[in-house]
């Protein structure tokens, strides 16, 4: 009897543990180890990459997105210039995200994107990219790949030593490689010296939202600053900034900007700085900048106005600024993921200079000065050398880290990437790069973690590396294996506009994250239509709002009648699928804009003039369905004295 | 108290799962659905299986003219009323009823079991048959006939560009335990009966 009982148990459980466990993820294992180039870049149709990279577009204004070690491209991120494709900029949504003091700018010059970080490690939320004509700082959501955020920065031309985050992303910071009249004014260009001024941002990052506040500026001495770097570990709390022109020349800087031996490496003490606001030690300056909000649940974005900054004289406040005397118009200035290396790249040195972030402090603490600048000490050069990498190459640029105490660095003239060993100074082997590296990448490369396993150099100049296409060619990218001892070129690939600074992040990291469609339950827009009911048209004056409906395969409504000659239509329309990777695009006939093309759950809207007497089509531009081509409509166009009243309708015979 | 008796309350109480578990659950493979479209049949509901399943499926169907899958049926009543008052039933025998009720349990839930199989059989039947005389794609048959979209009872089956699978589920499983279960408790109850008497 027990028996029957006990099994009759059994048969239950085996039977539940049988039903509930029948949908396992299909597992994607690799193969063992691989040697040729061919086989460790070949990623299998169907599979995925390992690693994200996200490469600046330089004067493109956008950030393309990559996969490694594949090196196929996925998505160009519209950032800083327009971009019919996705409507970016051209939409009544977008537009605002355009908008500085200076009006709308429908482009930009995109050069260093950064990951957020938590930890000094990695985190996936965002990505921030600055824009260094029009100074601005964009940030990208990494769920929806797309611009959230942009923001101008105020006091500042050129801003090419940005956007680079801290440990934990309190801060993205700006900086201002031209420096100019604050506030700008009305001089003589020849008065330069003395009266010209070099703004240091700090932009606090909102933990949550990720929103960017422009918290406080450092009005610096009339130099270049050219490229930074924050502290990391150790140095967590101090912000590294190369400087060139300390001559502060004004014209022919070719020359004039290389006569000193050494310029500077400016380290800055944020937390010295934070307590200096918190002690209300600084200027609040008047100044305008735009600050442009995109919202995913209303799909739209706002701008606002920033109407003043706080402003810090390091002069006034002792402990903020030093200079690192360092040779021959640094550009890369790169921090290893100890925070214990400061590497700046001489432009014009023969070798490689590295700081000591220990000695530096030590230094400070005996206060060993060799002079100060406008107000700022200047330590000496020995004091705070931790080694120098003796004849690298020609031409040093950037710097990044593996994980295994090496660093790499690019060298422009000589057109090779260098490994060398932190500490010991020693050159472990170099290998050439087709033609002329920038910058150059290594995931996680300039955090406390980096993963050492590809390395992506940015190159500047192509020449004869893929087919000709007349006299201007592509940027191009060449992928390193530098798992070894030695590094080894696996793959050349195209880049979208001029890479400058790039970044990247192991897959899963943000794939898991990405967003498939947006909420029609969401939608907060203010002319969104999420249920055919609603669709419908109405006449304000000369203003026409069409609220559509899209769903395979057809717009709600698509005939429409009553509109004249002198009206400003809207089309207002929302994507009612809630089905991955079914966007609607449409356009209309004559619209002096692109098109929109609308995610699932989402809402644009497009202006079309109606100038001619007619009847008009628009139709769907993304074939959506197996009856895309069917996914059409009419708009009919009355004289502008005309009588007929709107109406509208959808499959009525 | 007996075994059997234990064995026929646990019987009774087992159905009561389709409250928590889905009855059954139809999956729709395509190229284009690397994940596939799957709706779960609950007694009182439809849900999807991955989020706004059900509105793409109605999606699909309507180029070949089936009709939307309905947010309710009045199956959604009968059937948790059925499960309920038949779980009643079956603690009363199991606590007052020797075990010759266990038996009548036993054919009564699998007569009940087979008229809602057939109830379902009698809906795909009419979802997949009953089409829009309007439907964008009309398909006909070898022999002429118009092609109907029937996903299968049981099973897997191909249908145009979609492999359909119709399978029972957790639920369902706990509703055919409680029936093996009160067969069980039936022949356990005979036994002991036996027993005591020798």
């Amino acid at each position: 009897m027990k028996n029957i009982f006990k099994i009759s148990v059994g048969f239950l459980i085996i039977a539940i543990a049988a039903t509930s466990c029948n949908n396992s993820d299909s597992s994607k294992s690799k193969g063992a180890l691989s040697s040729s180039a061919a086989e460790q870049v070949y990623v299998a149709p169907g599979e995925h990459d390992e690693f994200y990279a996200f490469l600046s577009g330089g004067f493109s204004g956008q950030l393309s997105v990559y996969g490694l070690p594949s090196g196929r491209l996925f998505k160009v991120i519209p950032v800083f210039s327009q971009d019919a494709e996705k409507a970016y900029g051209y939409n009544e949504e977008t537009k605002p995200m355009l908008m500085t003091s200076f009006g709308e700018i429908p482009w930009g010059d995109a050069h260093h994107p950064d990951i957020s970080q938590t930890n000094g490690v990695l985190d996936g939320r965002w990505i921030f990219i600055n824009e260094n004509n029009t100074p601005r700082i964009a940030r990208i959501d990494l769920t929806t790949f797309e611009t959230v955020e942009i923001i101008e920065i105020p006091n500042t031309a050129g801003n090419h030593s940005s956007s680079y985050v801290t440990d934990n992303t309190e801060y993205v910071i700006a900086g201002t490689r031209f420096s100019v009249p604050v506030p700008q004014r009305d001089m003589s260009i020849k008065d330069y010296k003395g009266n010209f001024k070099g703004a240091l941002s700090f932009l606090k990052v909102d933990p949550d939202s990720g929103q960017m506040d422009l918290s406080f500026q450092i009005l610096m001495p009339g130099f270049d600053y050219d490229k930074a770097h924050p502290g990391r570990g150790k140095s967590d709390g101090w912000f590294f900034y190369t400087t060139y022109n300390t001559e502060e020349a004004n014209t022919l800087l070719e020359v004039n900007a290389s006569q000193n031996d050494k310029d500077f490496i400016a380290a800055v003490n944020w937390k010295k700085a934070e307590e200096y606001i918190k002690a209300g030690k600084f200027k609040t300056m008047p100044a305008k900048y735009a600050h442009n909000i995109y919202n995913d649940e209303t799909h739209s974005a706002t701008t606002t106005w920033g109407t003043s900054v706080k402003v810090l004289d390091p002069a006034e406040c002792p402990g903020l600024v030093y200079f690192l005397p360092t040779p021959k118009s640094p550009h890369g200035c790169d921090v290893d993921p100890t925070g214990e290396y400061i590497v700046g790249s001489g432009k014009l040195a023969a070798s490689l200079t590295v700081h000591s972030f220990t000695k530096m402090l030590d230094a400070i603490k005996n206060e060993k000065f060799a002079g100060e600048a406008y107000g700022i000490p200047i330590l000496n050069f020995e004091d705070v050398l931790a080694g120098t990498v003796e004849q690298p190459g020609l031409g040093p640029l950037h710097t990044e880290f593996d994980n295994k105490g090496n660093a790499y660095t690019t060298f422009f003239i000589s057109s090779e990437v260098v490994k060398w060993k932190l500490g010991t100074w020693e050159i472990l082997d170099r290998q050439p790069a087709f033609y002329s590296p920038g910058h150059l990448m290594i995931p996680g490369g300039n955090s406390q973690k980096p993963f050492g396993k590809y390395l992506v150099s940015l190159n500047k100049i192509t020449k004869d590396r893929y087919l000709p296409t007349g006299p201007e060619v592509c940027q191009s990218a060449q992928l390193f294996d530098i798992s070894g001892d030695k590094m080894k070129l696996l793959l050349d690939f195209p880049t979208i506009g001029e890479p400058h600074y790039a970044a990247g992040i192991p897959a899963n990291l943000i794939a898991p994250k990405s967003k498939k469609i947006f909420k029609l339950a969401d939608n907060k827009h203010p002319f969104a239509t999420t249920s055919d009911a609603d669709a419908r048209v109405e006449r304000d004056g000369n203003n026409v709002h069409i609220y559509m409906t899209t769903i395979r395969s057809h717009f709600n409504p698509d005939n429409i009648e009553g509109v004249k000659v002198g009206d400003k239509v809207y089309f207002h329309v929302t994507n009612l699928e809630q089905d991955y990777d079914v966007p609607h695009g449409v356009s209309m006939i004559g619209a002096n804009t692109s098109e929109v093309l609308i995610m699932p759950g989402q809402t644009e809207t497009f202006v079309w003039y109606p100038k001619q007497v007619g009847v008009w089509p628009f139709y769907c531009t993304d074939f959506c369905s197996a009856l895309h081509q069917e996914m059409q409509g009419y708009i009919r166009v009355s004289p502008k004295n005309s009588n007929i009243e709107l109406s509208w309708g959808l499959g009525e015979d | 108290m007996k075994k059997s008796r234990l064995l026929m309350l646990l019987a009774a109480l087992l159905p009561l799962g389709l409250f928590i578990f889905p009855l059954w659950n139809i999956t729709l493979e395509a190229p284009q659905y690397p994940i596939p479209l799957g709706m779960n049949i609950h007694i009182n509901d439809f849900s999807d299986a991955n989020p706004f399943d059900i509105k793409n499926i109605n999606l699909m169907n309507h180029y070949v003219g089936m009709k939307y899958i309905p947010d309710a049926i009045p199956e959604f009543k009968i059937f948790p009323a059925g499960i309920i008052i038949t779980t009643i039933i079956g603690l009363i025998i199991g606590f007052k009823f020797n075990y010759k009720w266990f038996l009548g349990w036993f054919i009564l839930m699998i007569v009940l079991s087979l008229a809602g199989l057939y109830d379902f059989y009698l809906w795909e039947h009419d979802y997949g048959n009953n089409l829009d005389p309007k439907a964008i794609m009309k398909f006909t048959n070898p022999d002429g006939s118009i092609m109907g979209f029937q996903p299968p009872l049981f099973g897997s089956k191909d249908i145009l560009n979609f492999t359909a699978h119709s399978y029972p589920r957790l639920g369902t499983l706990f509703l055919a335990l409680g029936i093996a279960v009160s067969l069980i408790a039936f022949l356990l109850g005979k036994k002991e009966s036996k027993s005591i008497t020798v």
